[in-house]
């Protein structure tokens, strides 16, 4: 029979993990997307379940004067319905919000949705446009990596071996901020996305963008950025941006494909309209 | 592995493998056949229970997880409840696979917003699917939970 441990600090989470047999261990938190993969397609054989949904540090939210640290087993019906979340980073109570339905949202941790890893993933365009930082703690410490630097390839994060996501720290935004996010699938509950994206767009006074960060799920292997689209709106008024320019600009910055969900050239098509709606309608 | 629960208010010790699956074990270790298996994934809501208060896919949820836990099944839920009865009222069952679940999760619904607006209604079960009834006589019967009003 598979073994079951429960620590119930994160010191001990790490000494378990430290001594696990390689390949044969399973971390699971909310289970939402483990338990499936357990169920579905070919069960892995897992001799031990390192569960981490007993240990409180994990739980924690902590608004500081620079932001918001959320321990890495928050579930997202926390952050949908906590006030801090809603009126500073809105886009995360929208993220948390439409993340498959209400028991998922229940059990289903925002540190799972990131080590999941999924192209798909809802919860990460928006930490992408937030410039989120992660805390990752290992055997030597605690390290603190961009966001945007965890996702490495397909289903791979930075994670080694014996490292557990630990937190993650959104900053406030600066005044003259406008946030938007739009998830797009089959229908409002429950679906995978078609395309998700979050954007961020800082206006000066003049109304013109000194920057623009954007997060999208489901255009590339790994949730990604638009590095060439924020280039490209960064210093420009709104009048001077061109829709072609856009399109060519996200062309360059996705790589989507067919799968069941959609298409590449859908996604192409939909991802450049939801830049250009973020641009003009950011609130 | 051996675990603890309180499932309908009752202390209840059960020896599983810890993955495994607590729709399993309310359904075979315990015989408790109201949650029933719809997609086995998350997506249907058809095993839907309370655990300490919270509606939960019980086919997500794996045994080695649930000590001390608080379970309420359907089983769980008096007859003559008032959402059970608006259920008959609005003729909200047709097949009832899907009509545990929906009790479970207006059960946790109207315990955060006792009078729902039918946004936060549709909300509430949108982890709930339906292939007969139709949404429409089941947030009626939520509604008139809610309100105690009854329409012919």
């Amino acid at each position: 029979m598979a073994e079951w441990l429960r620590p119930r600090h994160m010191n001990e989470a790490l000494q378990l993990l430290a001594e696990l047999p390689a390949e044969q261990y399973q971390i699971i938190s909310g289970g939402t997307d483990v338990m499936v993969a357990q169920q579905l397609s070919a069960p892995r054989d897992i001799a031990v379940w390192l569960d981490l949904s007993a240990i409180p540090e994990l739980k924690t939210v902590e608004v500081t004067t620079e932001g918001i640290r959320i321990g890495a087993g928050v579930t997202l019906s926390v952050l949908r319905r906590h006030p801090e979340v809603q009126k500073h980073w809105p886009m995360l109570a929208a993220s948390a919000a439409v993340t498959g339905a209400a028991p998922i949202q229940n059990r289903a941790t925002l540190g799972g949705n990131l080590c999941n890893a999924s192209p798909a993933a809802d919860n990460a365009p928006v930490l992408l446009a937030y410039a989120a930082r992660i805390e990752i703690a290992g055997p030597n410490g605690t390290r603190l990596l961009p966001y945007e630097q965890f996702h490495l390839g397909y289903r791979q994060t930075d994670l080694a071996t014996h490292e557990l996501l630990q937190a993650i720290h959104i900053p406030y935004l600066p005044a003259g901020s406008r946030v938007y996010y739009r998830k797009v699938g089959t229908r409002a509950a429950q679906a995978i996305a078609k395309v998700g994206i979050a954007a961020w767009i800082h206006f000066a006074e003049n109304q013109g963008i000194i920057a623009a960060r954007f997060g999208l799920s489901s255009v590339a292997a790994t949730p990604c950025v638009l590095p060439n689209v924020s280039e490209y709106l960064s210093g420009k008024r709104i009048s001077n941006i061109h829709e072609s320019m856009i399109r060519e600009k996200v062309s360059s910055d996705i790589k989507p494909v067919d799968d069941i969900r959609s298409t590449a050239g859908y996604r192409l098509e939909v991802a450049s309209r939801l830049v250009w709606e973020a641009i003009h309608c950011a609130q | 592995m051996s675990v603890k629960m309180q499932i309908n208010g009752q202390e209840v010790q059960v020896q599983a493998p810890p993955a495994s699956r607590l729709l399993d074990v309310l359904r075979v270790e315990l015989g408790l056949k109201g949650a029933k298996e719809g997609c086995g994934e998350g997506e249907c809501g058809a095993c839907a229970v309370l655990v300490n208060g919270q509606v939960v896919n019980s086919c997500l949820i794996p045994l080695g997880q649930m000590d001390g836990a608080e379970i309420v099944t359907i089983e769980g839920v008096p007859g003559d409840s008032t959402l059970i009865q608006a259920f008959h009222d609005c003729a909200a069952a047709q097949c009832g696979i899907c009509t545990p679940g929906m009790i479970l999760a207006a059960t946790a619904l109207l315990a955060e917003h006792p009078q729902p607006t039918i946004d936060e209604i549709r909300w509430g079960l949108s982890g709930n699917l339906c292939r007969c009834t139709g949404y429409g006589r089941i947030y009626e019967a939520v509604t008139q939970a809610s309100t105690g009003d009854t329409h012919g």
